[in-house]
């Protein structure tokens, strides 16, 4: 799950890292006031969606009194900021971040993530921040600098000094980094996050380290015990048809071409896109309706993945290991009838009572295409969506 | 023969009085695995189906001799019940259950890691051998006894292998789902291993996904170590950077972890790759011919 960087810096704060004083404003008459409490000076107001990228979009804005900050923000509240991680469509912008100004002196990058590798979480710094750090590790991977950490000791002093001193930092900022580190460290944890990313991290002319921006992911699987973090899921920053899937426990991705999927477990789900196509075909959409779907998901399944306009046919792919093929059956078969289903469906089934599940659908008297192995589905939903 | 499950196995199901525990140790009976008992805290010393239940898995070892367990338990409570077979000090562990948080994970392998328990999972479909016996969720009535060893980070995609294999007169040894969370107990290489021990497996089917670099380390083992044909697919060619595809691991993150660059690893090592997972069978056809 994704935060915006208000809630991500509020945590944070929360934990021991420190931020900018600032404060998350819906209208733009309220920025002017959120200005007037910083003190009346300089300000910078930040488009809250959860993307990245949003300097380069006109969602950051640095301005010079209260005025001009409600101005902005007038400016940002209702705009679609397109930024390279939104996709070309955008993303409406419905907060905005309204914080004090500071003077920066140098710009760097703080991370943490699980590394698979290691089993271990990853703490990362380099002195290269304020750019997208994917460019550094492509380009000068020797900027970035990393510290894994045992779980069972947690991040020791030594690891922080290592890292401190390849920042090339020196007096009290050498003190405040440590200190940081373990606040996120301890926010990481206590939080299970996924990801947490401080970039950048700045030295103040004053010399003090400030996390300026932050983004925090956490784990779904997690969500269960942090009812706080739950509570800060925004809705709206989320495709509908993902939202109303996830109702019904179904994973669904909306993509941008015209063949419906709908697949029993993410690995099959995955690989009947890659078939699609190379049969020449677009996927409108990663579908997985889960290894014990019953009648009444695939007809949810089957309704969220009409409500995609886009879709010309549907191709079905099950392989029935505990989802029996007769239980899909008559769950397509009651599905297309209820909801008046009018594009063409390609049914490839496998698996348990699979004799039963075609018979079904052939005694039916609905327009199915039935194909026995994926490369058949694919060809012919691909032909049929032409 | 076989890698990590046989006819000898003895096995219990930790949370057997679940409905999945339930109906999967119903399902490993009846395809001849020795199910010999279960778990539930607070049901020791009761039946269930027929078999006796424990309260402790150490309770369970010692009564019943168990040499595997089955851990059929939500996702809350599930990398305790690793610690516990951990505890018991059971060779095999097998976790099918899908949703266990990764922070739970990391702190639980660091156990796993120092014992004598290969863990397999978590959200996986668990393993199973043609013929003789399984522990999870892999259908087995499409198995069939034969020569191809398959490993997979995903459930019906290995069905889907194993159809295939079974409809060319193939056949299998042993089928390992390694599962798709981003910390597993078992990986590639593990496996891969394994099957490099073991005569009667002659080929290899990998059935990779889009997230990690689990492949190739992978790849880079099977250049330097593996001697059999390996047969290989990677899903999600076509999914988009960013977004989590089902499987918590299955996500393109920062560029990396591409189907692309796993499949260029892969063909470099010597592993025929399908683009297709339609070609699995009859790649590992013209392999083992070659």
């Amino acid at each position: 799950m994704k935060i915006h960087e208000y809630q991500a810096k509020a945590i944070l704060a929360r934990h021991g890292v420190p931020v900018p004083q600032g404060e998350v404003v819906f209208a733009a008459a309220d920025a002017d006031v959120a200005a007037k409490q910083l003190g009346g000076g300089v300000v910078v107001v930040k488009a809250q969606i959860h993307a990245g990228g949003r300097g380069k979009g006109g969602g950051v804005k640095v301005v010079k009194g209260p005025e001009e900050a409600a101005r902005a923000a007038a400016d940002m509240i209702g705009m679609r900021l397109v930024t390279y991680q939104t996709g070309p469509s955008g993303q409406v912008v419905q907060r905005v971040l309204v914080e004090q100004g500071v003077k920066i002196k140098r710009e760097l990058y703080l991370g943490i993530v699980i590394d698979r590798s290691t089993e271990k979480a990853v703490l990362m710094v380099s002195p290269d921040g304020g750019v997208e750090i994917e460019k550094v590790a492509e380009h000068t991977p020797e900027r970035i600098f990393k510290e894994y950490i045992d779980p069972g000791i947690g991040l020791a002093g030594y690891q922080t000094r290592k890292l401190a001193f390849a920042l090339g930092l020196e007096g009290p900022q050498f003190q405040q980094a440590a200190k940081l580190m373990n606040a996120v460290y301890d926010a990481f944890k206590n939080t299970d996050a996924s990801l947490i990313e401080i970039n950048p991290l700045i030295v103040t002319e004053e010399g003090n380290l400030l996390a300026l921006d932050a983004k925090m992911n956490f784990d779904d699987n997690a969500l269960y015990r942090h009812a706080d973090i739950k509570e800060l899921r925004d809705v709206s920053e989320e495709e509908p048809l993902e939202v109303e899937a996830s109702k019904f426990s179904l994973n669904y991705i909306k993509l941008d071409g015209n063949i419906g999927c709908m697949v029993n477990g993410a690995g099959l789900a995955m690989a009947t896109m890659d078939i699609i196509k190379l049969a020449g075909g677009e996927p409108a959409n990663f579908l997985d309706v889960g290894g014990g779907a019953n009648a009444e998901q695939i007809r949810n399944a089957f309704r969220i993945l009409m409500s995609d306009k886009n879709v010309k046919a549907v191709l079905i792919n099950i392989f029935g290991g505990i989802l029996r093929c007769d239980v899909l059956a008559e769950g397509v078969i009651a599905a297309v009838k209820d909801l008046g289903v009018n594009v063409p469906i390609v049914i490839r089934m496998e698996g348990t009572n699979v004799e039963q599940g075609k018979q079904m659908l052939r005694d039916s008297g609905l327009n199915f295409t039935t194909a026995d192995t994926m490369s058949e589905a694919a060809e012919r939903v691909v032909a049929l969506a032409r | 023969m076989a890698v990590l499950i046989d006819r000898n196995t003895r096995l219990i199901v930790q949370g057997i009085t679940g409905r999945e525990g339930t109906f999967h140790a119903k399902q490993a009976a009846a395809y001849g695995t020795k199910v010999v008992g279960g778990v539930t805290p607070g049901k020791g010393g009761t039946t269930h189906e027929g078999w006796p239940v424990f309260n402790t898995v150490a309770d369970a070892v010692r009564a019943t001799g168990a040499n595997a367990t089955v851990i059929f338990v939500p996702p809350p409570f599930a990398a305790d019940a690793i610690l516990e077979a951990v505890d018991a000090n059971l060779p095999l562990a097998v976790c099918i259950t899908e949703g266990i948080p990764t922070l739970d994970m990391m702190r639980a392998l660091t156990v796993v890691r120092r014992s004598n328990t290969r863990l397999i999972g978590p959200n996986c479909p668990g393993l199973i051998t043609a013929g003789q016996a399984k522990a999870g969720i892999i259908p087995g009535h499409i198995c069939k006894e034969g020569r191809v060893g398959i490993v997979s980070k995903s459930g019906t995609l290995t069905y889907e292998a194993i159809h295939q294999l079974t409809k060319l007169g193939l056949g299998q040894t042993t089928c390992i789902g390694i599962g798709g969370d981003p910390l597993i107990g078992t990986s590639f290489i593990d496996a891969l291993k394994l099957f490099a021990g073991d005569p009667a497996t002659e080929a290899v089917v990998m059935i990779g996904e889009i997230g990690g670099n689990a492949e190739q380390e992978a790849a880079a083992y099977i250049s330097a170590n593996f001697k059999k044909p390996v047969v290989g697919f990677i899903a999600g060619q076509t999914a988009p950077p960013g977004r989590r595809m089902g499987h918590a691991g299955a996500i393109i993150s920062g560029g990396k972890g591409t189907a692309a660059e796993k499949m260029d690893a892969l063909s470099k090592a010597g592993v025929h790759v399908v683009k297709s997972p339609a070609d699995l069978g009859a790649a590992v056809k013209s392999a083992l011919r070659a």
